[in-house]
């Protein structure tokens, strides 16, 4: 008997660390342009804004063609599994127990649709402060107030993310799934039952 | 089991995208309620970093500023050139006030206190000629520039500042002077002001000849309020 059950494709994984990178690169280059005082030591303003247009443009695209490029049947299956909770998803979410979980539990399946958002409304922000500052038709006085708040709600997101992920000594096994693509069988039964059981 | 599965993955994901998007619309209205609420504490508990201002920039690196060697000059069409040592600008009469930043592209500071002088005082000693009817600022940041009309330039609150909250202009505000006109979006505040220049008329500046209003009356201009 295997020791190690696959979680995720080699597609998840791929696209998972691919927005990782984007996302710690433009959070990068975009606090240099948001906070003073990185912005007074490292100067360079418009080399830096062009570096997180192009980086965000380049993200979003990438995301897009790992997409097309990958096991596109498995992303679909992966998106139906967001897209659904069943009544243990929302007891969970609710914090009663016990509430079996899929191979995505319900906090999981929030941060997907969450994130998959932000990112869509980081790029059409991000495209209405660039060509906005071109041409009048696409400023917005709030563009700038959606893309730093996207920010704040990402970045806490990411920090609770990174907690479960390499932190909280009962859920960070689940480092191993998202870099080697599997994990654990018990520790799989213990935390995604449902899955198992599949 | 199992019950029909509710959708709401795809719900979550709408509504955060439709509620993003229609932010647009609403984001800055609800924002400027929420930070007038906060505003008597917010010295306690800080909204956004460094008071929510931008350190906007068009070159490499930020002017630096020695008190020895820098000179304010007023040249142009002007009867009396003048170049001011830092040290002869602070003994200028003394202006105070208090005003709202407000950017062009959607954030503002609000109740900002700057410490300068007033620019009838500056001007007076260059004496301008009759045919000077625009003021052009330029910038230690080459290659910024930008210009106000007389008129403009004579609004009650535009000062000359270098003195921001109580303490002389940082660096990144444009130490040691800039220009401040609050009923004009910030790219008219001139920043690492170098000199002014008497000139005929209004001259598109840095951002204008890239399509910005050289008129930037805030609310009123590039768009917005239109």
């Amino acid at each position: 008997m295997s020791h190690y059950v696959r979680r995720f494709s080699r597609t998840e994984r791929v696209l998972h660390w691919a927005n990782a990178v984007g996302f710690f690169f433009l959070l990068a280059t975009g606090l240099i342009l948001y906070l003073p005082s990185l912005a007074v030591v490292v100067g360079r303003r418009p080399l830096i804004q062009t570096m997180h247009f192009w980086s965000g443009v380049g993200w979003v695209a990438l995301l897009v063609l790992i997409a097309l490029a990958g096991d596109r049947r498995g992303l679909k299956q992966f998106a139906r599994e967001v897209d659904r909770f069943d009544r243990d998803d929302l007891r969970w979410l609710l914090g009663r127990r016990p509430a079996p979980q899929g191979r995505l539990n319900a906090g999981q399946k929030l941060n997907v649709a969450l994130t998959a958002a932000f990112t869509l409304l980081f790029l059409v922000s991000g495209l209405l402060l660039w060509f906005g500052e071109r041409d009048t038709r696409f400023r917005f006085a709030s563009t700038v107030l959606l893309h730093d708040g996207l920010m704040y709600v990402a970045l806490a997101l990411l920090v609770g993310h990174l907690y479960l992920a390499v932190i909280n000594p009962t859920t960070r096994h689940a480092l191993r799934g998202i870099t080697l693509g599997t994990v654990d069988t018990e520790w799989a039964s213990r935390h995604h039952p449902k899955w198992r059981r599949e | 089991m199992d019950e029909a599965p509710h959708r709401i993955g795809r719900g979550v994901f709408l509504a955060t995208v439709a509620g993003g998007i229609t932010s647009l619309l609403w984001g800055k209205t609800v924002w400027d309620h929420v930070s007038r609420a906060v505003s008597p504490v917010e010295s306690l508990v800080p909204l956004v970093p460094s008071g929510g201002w931008r350190i906007y920039t068009v070159s490499g690196s930020l002017p630096g500023f020695d008190h020895a060697t820098w000179r304010l000059r007023v040249d142009g069409h002007v009867r009396k050139p003048v170049s001011l040592s830092y040290r002869e600008l602070l003994a200028l009469p003394k202006a105070e006030q208090v005003s709202t930043f407000h950017c062009v592209t959607g954030w503002s500071v609000k109740d900002v206190r700057w410490g300068g002088v007033r620019l009838r005082d500056v001007l007076a000693q260059a004496d301008p000629l009759p045919s000077a009817h625009a003021l052009e600022f330029v910038s230690a940041e080459r290659p910024y520039v930008d210009s106000l009309t007389l008129e403009q330039s004579s609004l009650r609150d535009v000062m000359l500042a270098y003195e921001m909250d109580g303490r002389p202009l940082s660096r990144a505000h444009g130490a040691p002077l800039r220009l401040v006109i609050p009923e004009m979006y910030g790219y008219k505040n001139v920043k690492w002001l170098a000199g002014i220049n008497l000139v005929p008329r209004a001259l598109d500046g840095y951002w204008e000849q890239l399509g910005y209003d050289r008129d930037a009356w805030v609310g009123r201009s590039n768009g917005y309020g239109a």
